[in-house]
């Protein structure tokens, strides 16, 4: 354990480890459309509808995703806000970065200054 | 303005950041292979980082500690994948435990640097790679300026029970 601030909120954990596969990524971007139940999703993977089923439940779980019963059907639907979280931490990864290269910047402007470059 | 573009892919957890600048690329190279230089950037100025080993060359691992501003010293390390002066770095970026052993609790994130001159002017490209999005959090929590890093200081004052619990 090296400082308190590194160890992720629980809720981020499981929705980031549950992005970390690339099935799973794509029933996230499939489902923002709201047409497909887990028999129509399983339907676009070469695995078994209890591969696909698990890999909803874990989405589910992670609060990625839930099943909203519409008409006589439950389809899977996405959580955006989830998605956004995503990309809030690449704006915040964005944002470090940046700061970075305003530092190289000084540095290098600095040096130059120097007579002997 | 020596940012050009940045390019983020959320669904693939990747950032790739341009940036230009006026010098040569040897100079710019200098940033990444001097440690003393690279102390200068790496951490923000709340979190200054200090280098305490550091050669570029593939397979050895650079260590590195920052310094918070109340004394707390979170440290990290470099896999280094490739090196190929002054043109491309690619290491992996993790965190290390008290006694600088890597953490392989804590996820790590790959980082490819390209450098290319072109016109005395050299143009850099940092491609971050993270294997999750709790991998990006925690980096993030790690190098953010002080206003950030409060933020998700008292998130996780709020939530530390539950977080040492869950953390595998």
């Amino acid at each position: 354990m090296v400082v308190p601030m590194q160890v992720a909120p629980p809720d981020f954990d499981r929705m980031f480890g549950a992005l970390a596969d690339a099935t799973r990524r794509d029933i996230v971007r499939r489902a923002i459309d709201e047409t497909e139940g887990v028999a129509e999703l399983a339907g676009h993977y070469p695995m078994s509808f209890a591969a696909v089923q698990k890999h909803v439940a874990i989405l589910e779980r992670a609060g990625l995703v839930t099943k909203v019963r519409v008409g006589r059907r439950k389809v899977v639907r996405t959580n955006l806000e989830g998605l956004r979280t995503a990309r809030r931490l690449l704006d915040e990864y964005e944002e470090l970065w940046r700061g970075r290269i305003d530092r190289m910047t000084a540095l290098i402007a600095e040096i130059e200054k120097e007579p002997d470059r | 303005m020596t940012v050009t573009a940045v390019r983020k892919d959320p669904d693939n957890l990747r950032m790739t950041l341009d940036a230009e600048f006026d010098a040569p690329a040897e100079r710019v190279w200098r940033l990444w292979a001097d440690p003393r230089q690279l102390e200068r950037w790496w951490g923000p100025p709340t979190y200054p980082a200090t280098f305490t080993k550091h050669d570029l060359v593939p397979g050895s691992r650079v260590e590195y500690h920052m310094t918070g501003p109340e004394g707390d010293q979170p440290r990290g390390f470099w896999d280094i994948v490739e090196v190929d002066p002054p043109r491309a770095l690619v290491f992996r970026d993790g965190f290390a435990r008290d006694d600088g052993t890597p953490n392989t609790d804590m996820p790590s994130n790959e980082v490819r640097v390209t450098i290319a001159e072109s016109g005395g002017r050299t143009r850099m490209s940092i491609e971050n790679i993270f294997t999750s999005t709790a991998a990006m959090e925690q980096v993030i929590a790690m190098g953010m300026e002080e206003g950030l890093t409060q933020a998700v200081g008292q998130i996780d004052a709020i939530l530390a029970e539950d977080a040492v619990e869950t953390k595998t």
